[in-house]
């Protein structure tokens, strides 16, 4: 037993970091560090240099263009693009649709997606939340009704993550009101320019335009674009939920955010001498240093034992609790730390426009804005709740 | 990077893991609790028959040069059968101070039999004042002639009642810390013996003894050296000790709640009692990694082995008591009793904190070295 990396494995985190170093646009890294939002331009932009290394799609088979790398490797390689202030990829085209095309598609909508996805040219976007089917994603009512060689679709999309970039969305749909709730959901792919869609934004708490409504209004949708059989929508939508996922503690995001949360609480002073040195404080960020020593082992043993062969289970919901605990209060210590610095809202320079803030302020415009915008990593991905719900059944037995 | 075990340390877990559920189940436990005098038990002559007493020892000190992985299966087993053998303070922690700095004849006479499971020893370091400090006792020992006269109070020696010899822990006239080998059967010593909350047998003791020249085992950095490594195997085994323990609270826990009725259904129906016992499982998963993290890191650099290990035991120590009072709590007023047998594992997890350095000690070592550390 020992917790070093391989040589082969340092090699390649050596490897990962020249290539940030080398490719990652200035520009980009700039917005990242400082917490602004990207455009969609930005987020393409970098994904094609992804692409165009071969390194978009770790998660594939390597015949569709993955890059065969293990578990700990696909690990290393998220730490280092955290740690470089990377953007993390859009993930619903390249690590949602994707896997689940490679897993239920047919070879014509293999041959056509695939490559679309990783050329970047498709922006993809998740039709699974509705206003009334949330933690009980399988009570959605959006329906999709059969008409010859097409579905008629009407219902409501909602929390629509980044759909005002997107040019397609995967949607749950209902095919079969009768049958019992799970069986009679159909997975579709859904092009946003066919009539009848329309995408209203919606506003979070830290004045972000992140999330949309997405409306259907008898969208006509070719049943050639159904992902596997009707009614097997379910097994699609629990597939991506038990798809590999070895990013899901965020630890290169907690990382990275406990060394901004050391380099704030130095550059803040109190009463004359850095913050770090104040004693309560400080202990507060012992405290979460201890959280994220033990999560990076836990996560490491999680990722052996997928690299040997296990299949991560019930332990990426442990994960995802306490990462994204851990996250949470990475944020809330970050945002303290500022004192009434923490207040100014300057919404221009957050959504990613130039602003005449000095240097004092870009470092901490974004703080208050990132704790409101992690609130969700405790609802999202199904909530943490749900995730104990998951814990109790299927590891303790209850 | 690798969990895995050897076959070794898979056949060692196996045969320390059966042995304890074999020898330790309640009932036997409770009598060899009833019927601890000075003479050894047979429990632990079995453990010497099998290497267990030597396994964490160098091999020139007659050890089987075992690391810090089997030295965390061996605890963790015992932690599980909550084994009433002072496997840590009769033995791991004056053996290896003994290792390290006794002589020849010395280590024939004190370190051989202790690894043959003759007899037991015993540190005798802590005060009241100095706490948790082990650097700072106010026990004196002057020159006294060709030897030394010790003079001072030590309290909660654990094993004390049981070892044939105490290592002794007191400042010199240098302003150095020394460490004198005192046999434990003397007059000159006044002891009061007692057990303690989570079964360890332990004696408060009153030093006013003269000693030969030859009591010194060492002072000064040599001696602080073998102490912060003794210590740090002490820590880490207390942390893997905690989740053998932690691991059958757990189970014990789950089970009652499968068992109990109330309100016409067993009580682990009842959500808020499932994210509970949830969260008592991700404490533990979350301590198994600190533990890991603490074996794994006593080869490394001094201060660097002394970071992890102060972080590992403060997390274990705060995990294992909201483990430990979440059994209490899920058992309801059975986990109040004397009788339920998690209200044991109970008492040692809290206590166990405190020994060695608590959370609130060893996170002041974190915060200490917090700058240099991510």
């Amino acid at each position: 037993m020992n917790l070093q990396f391989t040589p082969e494995e340092n090699t390649f985190r050596e490897k990962v970091r020249a290539f940030l170093a080398d490719k990652l646009p200035d520009d980009i890294q700039r917005k990242v560090r400082l917490g602004q939002q990207l455009s969609a331009e930005e987020h393409v932009r970098w994904q094609n240099c992804l692409s165009e290394r071969g390194w978009l799609a770790p998660g594939w088979p390597v015949e569709h263009g993955g890059t065969g790398w293990s578990p700990v490797e696909k690990h290393i390689f998220e730490e280092e693009c955290a740690a470089a202030h990377a953007p993390t990829v859009v993930p619903f085209g390249v690590n949602m649709v994707a896997p689940v095309i490679i897993r239920f598609g047919s070879d014509e909508q293999k041959h056509h997606y695939l490559p679309r996805i990783l050329n970047n040219d498709d922006w993809w976007c998740q039709g699974y939340s509705e206003p009334g089917a949330g933690s009980d994603l399988a009570s959605l009512k959006t329906r999709a009704k059969r008409d010859g060689d097409h579905y008629i679709v009407n219902g409501q999309k909602t929390w629509t993550t980044l759909g005002q970039h997107a040019n397609m969305i995967f949607c749950l749909v209902r095919t079969d009101p009768e049958a019992k709730k799970q069986a009679g959901i159909s997975f579709l792919l859904i092009d946003m320019d066919t009539p009848g869609i329309s995408v209203r934004p919606i506003i979070t708490l830290d004045g972000a335009h992140e999330v949309n409504e997405v409306f259907l209004d008898d969208v006509r949708v070719p049943v050639a674009n159904r992902i596997g059989e009707e009614g097997e929508g379910w097994t699609c939508a629990k597939f991506l939920l038990t798809h590999e996922r070895t990013g899901i503690a965020g630890l290169g995001h907690a990382k990275q955010a406990l060394r901004h949360l050391k380099d704030a609480a130095r550059r803040q002073t109190h009463r004359g001498r850095p913050l770090i040195e104040t004693p309560s404080f400080r202990e507060q960020i012992a405290r979460v240093e201890l959280e994220l020593m033990a999560l990076e082992v836990t996560n490491l043993r999680v990722l052996a034992a997928a690299r040997d062969g296990g299949a991560p289970g019930a332990e990426s919901s442990l994960l995802k609790i306490r990462g994204s605990e851990l996250r949470q209060r990475l944020s809330d210590l970050t945002r303290r730390t500022l004192g009434p610095q923490a207040l100014p809202f300057f919404a221009d320079f957050l959504a990613g426009d130039e602003d005449s803030l000095d240097d004092d302020q870009t470092f901490t415009a974004a703080a208050t804005a990132q704790y409101f915008n992690r609130r969700k990593l405790s609802i999202y991905g199904g909530a943490n709740e749900i995730q104990k719900n998951i814990i109790a059944k299927t590891i303790l037995g209850m | 990077m690798d969990f895995s075990l050897s076959d070794e340390q898979r056949m060692l877990d196996e045969t320390v893991t059966r042995l304890v559920a074999d020898r330790c189940n309640p009932e036997q436990r409770r009598t060899l609790i009833q019927e601890r005098s000075t003479a050894l038990s047979s429990l632990w002559h079995t453990f010497a028959e099998l290497g267990l007493l030597a396994m964490p020892f160098r091999e020139e000190a007659g050890g089987l040069g075992g690391d810090g992985i089997d030295l965390m299966l061996i605890m963790q087993a015992l932690g599980r059968g909550l084994v009433p053998e002072a496997y840590l303070d009769g033995l791991l922690i004056p053996g290896m101070l003994l290792a390290e700095l006794a002589d020849d004849s010395q280590c024939e006479q004190w370190l051989a039999p202790l690894l043959e499971g003759e007899h037991q020893l015993a540190l005798a370091w802590h005060e009241t004042a100095s706490r948790y400090d082990i650097d700072t006792p106010a026990t004196r020992a002057e020159r006294s002639g060709e030897g030394w006269h010790l003079q001072g109070r030590k309290q909660v020696v654990l094993n004390a009642p049981r070892a044939i010899a105490l290592l002794v822990t007191a400042g010199l006239n240098d302003g150095s810390l020394g460490l004198f080998l005192v046999p434990a059967d003397g007059d000159s010593l006044q002891r009061r013996n007692y057990t303690t909350f989570d079964d360890q047998q332990a004696s408060d003791i009153d030093f006013d003894t003269e000693l030969p020249a030859s009591a010194l085992l060492a002072n000064g950095d040599r001696l602080l050296v073998a102490l912060g490594e003794t210590l740090a195997h002490g820590r880490a085994a207390l942390c893997a000790e905690a989740v053998g323990a932690m691991e059958v609270a757990c189970e014990q826990t789950l089970e009652y709640l499968k068992e109990r009725q109330q309100f016409g259904a067993p009580l682990s129906r009842q959500q808020a009692l499932q994210h509970r016992m949830v969260d008592m499982h991700l404490h533990l998963e979350q301590a198994r990694s600190m533990a890991i993290l603490a074996a794994t890191s006593l080869t490394l650099p001094e201060e660097q082995r002394d970071y992890r290990i102060a972080a590992a035991k403060a997390y274990v120590g705060e995990a294992a008591q909201f483990v430990a009072e979440q059994a209490i709590q899920l058992h309801g007023g059975m986990g109040m009793t004397e009788e339920c047998h998690v209200a044991h594992y109970a008492k040692r997890l809290i206590l166990l904190d405190q020994a060695l350095g608590d959370r609130d000690y060893h996170l002041e070592t974190v915060m200490a070295h917090l700058d240099s550390a991510a």
